[in-house]
């Protein structure tokens, strides 16, 4: 579904990434991990369209969606969160769940003035959607809180709600755990299966090797911007290079 | 005295339409446009131009709310997919380029003399005061407009301008076209602007670029920001204090011990003095959401 070849990025002359090669079969579940600083994020922004390359091909559905921009890529169905979350803290939760539908004849002037009773059916058909999503993550009692309100975990239960109210074929999560609590953290891991088994493809960076072991059926291991290792959990753990770059 | 009333009523209403159009650039976009009074200019000589050479009334108004608003998205296109500060330093720019090709293409514009001697809505038609049937068709646009506004912040296009305030990054990832978005709020505050200046100048009967001075713009961010940056009510309720204010003082001028240039001076320091204090106590702005300015990431 996803294929990224021969990405690399320099910032003033220091080499943020250079992966020669990472795919994501769909229905899977493929996580990026290395220490900070490994060009992780950096690759995922090059993927979603954030950053651009100074050369190499990215693949999603059969389509080069490399120098194509961060809204085009989305619209295709490659929809990422962040690492630091970015729920939008001044609307509020069901809001921003509202945000993320594609093709809202509502978006568009004309169409607000002339043609309020069909932009107001499809803001119910969203609305209902973002009630059934928010209640899947535990939000729906929350949905009329400025979304600054929620707690950091809460947060980024939204910021996943919301990416899924794209209606995306694939999830890029930016490390959906960090400054999660425990119990959140199982909650998301809970949500992420459920997710799996009716079919979404997810690429997840994280760099705590636990969690993604759980979590991921394919791992890539970044270090300083390379792939090192990759393969099945399993083999990933017992790699050499691998223990070498995490305990150094 | 009424007549009095009604002319300060008049001018505030003017520039109430004015500064709804910044506060859907930077109240609701967050765009920062410190040359919004050229868009007014292009209003106010676009109409008066086609007038004077025939064309009536309606479709002169038309054509330079729409000559301001293609302005506003030639100024957005080279600024907009950059840092906010771009735009603001080039519609600065523009502005006093405008108003220097409007002082010296004297063939055109009449330069510092100015124009007179253009039609004014249903002139004819109207017996008794002018300003009050005026003052009444402003307030109906002023109606309009604000309505028109509300639906538009209230729908999903309003949605995706308040997300590109917040954090632009958000509603990219999530499949917007932002520059489009922030183009089309550019085009539509411009627009508007040049309605209010097309009404300026039906006001003055008599138009020069002395009528639109930078400090215009200036006048319509404190509005905006008096009344709550992101609230259209609160840039209404702002644009008619200060314009109020402005227009009331020149009365106090017989009573004062003070020299005109000098209540001029004092009266700026005293809208300052009154946005320290606003902002002091009230940051969100008079009629602002209190959570907007509180609630962080």
């Amino acid at each position: 579904m996803l294929s990224v070849k021969g990405i690399e990025k320099s910032f003033g002359g220091i080499k943020a990434v250079d992966a020669s090669f990472l795919e994501v079969k769909e229905g899977g579940t493929v996580g990026v991990i290395g220490p900070n600083g490994a060009g992780k994020t950096t690759l995922f922004n090059i993927i979603s369209g954030f950053d651009k390359p100074d050369n190499g091909a990215i693949v999603f559905n059969g389509e080069n969606i490399e120098g194509k921009t961060s809204s085009e890529i989305a619209r295709l169905g490659l929809v990422r969160t962040f690492q630091l979350s970015k729920a939008l803290t001044k609307l509020t939760v069901v809001e921003n769940m509202m945000l993320a539908p594609q093709v809202q004849q509502g978006e568009r002037i004309w169409n607000v003035w002339l043609r309020p009773r069909e932009v107001k059916r499809q803001e119910e058909e969203n609305r209902e959607r973002a009630r059934t999503l928010l209640e899947f993550f535990g939000l729906l009692s929350m949905k009329d809180e400025y979304a600054g309100a929620l707690s950091g975990g809460q947060k980024r239960l939204l910021e996943i709600a919301r990416a899924l109210m794209a209606e995306p074929k694939m999830l890029l999560l930016d490390e959906p755990f960090s400054g999660v609590n425990p119990t959140l953290t199982k909650k998301i891991l809970k949500y992420m299966t459920e997710l799996r088994d009716e079919g979404m493809t997810f690429l997840v960076i994280e760099h705590d090797m636990h969690i993604i072991m759980q979590l991921s059926d394919f791992i890539y291991v970044l270090n300083k911007g390379e792939v090192i290792a990759s393969g099945e959990p399993e083999e990933v753990r017992n790699n050499e290079r691998v223990l070498d770059a995490y305990l150094g | 005295m009424i007549e009095y009333i009604i002319t300060v009523l008049l001018i505030a209403a003017i520039y109430a339409i004015f500064s709804l159009g910044l506060n859907l650039e930077w109240g609701f976009t967050g765009l920062i446009n410190f040359g919004h009074v050229a868009f007014m200019a292009i209003g106010a000589y676009t109409t008066v131009l086609l007038n004077l050479n025939g064309v009536p009334l309606l479709p002169a108004v038309i054509a330079g709310m729409a000559l301001a608003g293609l302005c506003g998205g030639l100024l957005g296109i080279p600024t907009l997919k950059l840092r906010a500060d771009y735009l603001a330093i080039v519609t600065i720019g523009f502005a006093e380029i405008l108003r220097f090709f409007l002082l010296n293409e004297g063939w055109l514009t009449r330069g510092p003399m100015g124009l007179h001697g253009y039609s004014r809505p249903f002139e004819d038609m109207i017996q008794g005061d002018y300003n009050f049937f005026l003052l009444l068709l402003v307030l109906i646009v002023l109606a309009v407009c604000y309505l028109m506004l509300e639906k538009l912040i209230k729908s999903p296009w309003g949605r995706v301008l308040k997300s590109i305030r917040e954090d632009e990054d958000v509603p990219a990832s999530l499949g917007k076209n932002v520059f489009s978005y922030k183009i089309q709020s550019l085009m539509l505050g411009s627009a508007i602007a040049g309605l209010a200046g097309s009404f300026l100048a039906f006001y003055l009967q008599y138009i020069n670029p002395r009528n639109f001075m930078p400090m215009e713009t200036f006048y319509a961010w404190i509005a905006v920001v008096l009344g709550g940056s992101g609230n259209n009510k609160g840039t209404i309720l702002g644009a008619f204090i200060l314009f109020s204010f402005f227009s009331g003082t020149r009365f106090a001028q017989g009573y004062i011990p003070l020299s005109s240039t000098q209540i001029g001076a004092l009266r700026i320091m005293f809208i300052g003095l009154l946005l320290i204090v606003v902002m002091m106590f009230k940051p969100e702005g008079l009629l602002g959401k209190k959570e907007e300015l509180t609630l962080m990431g």
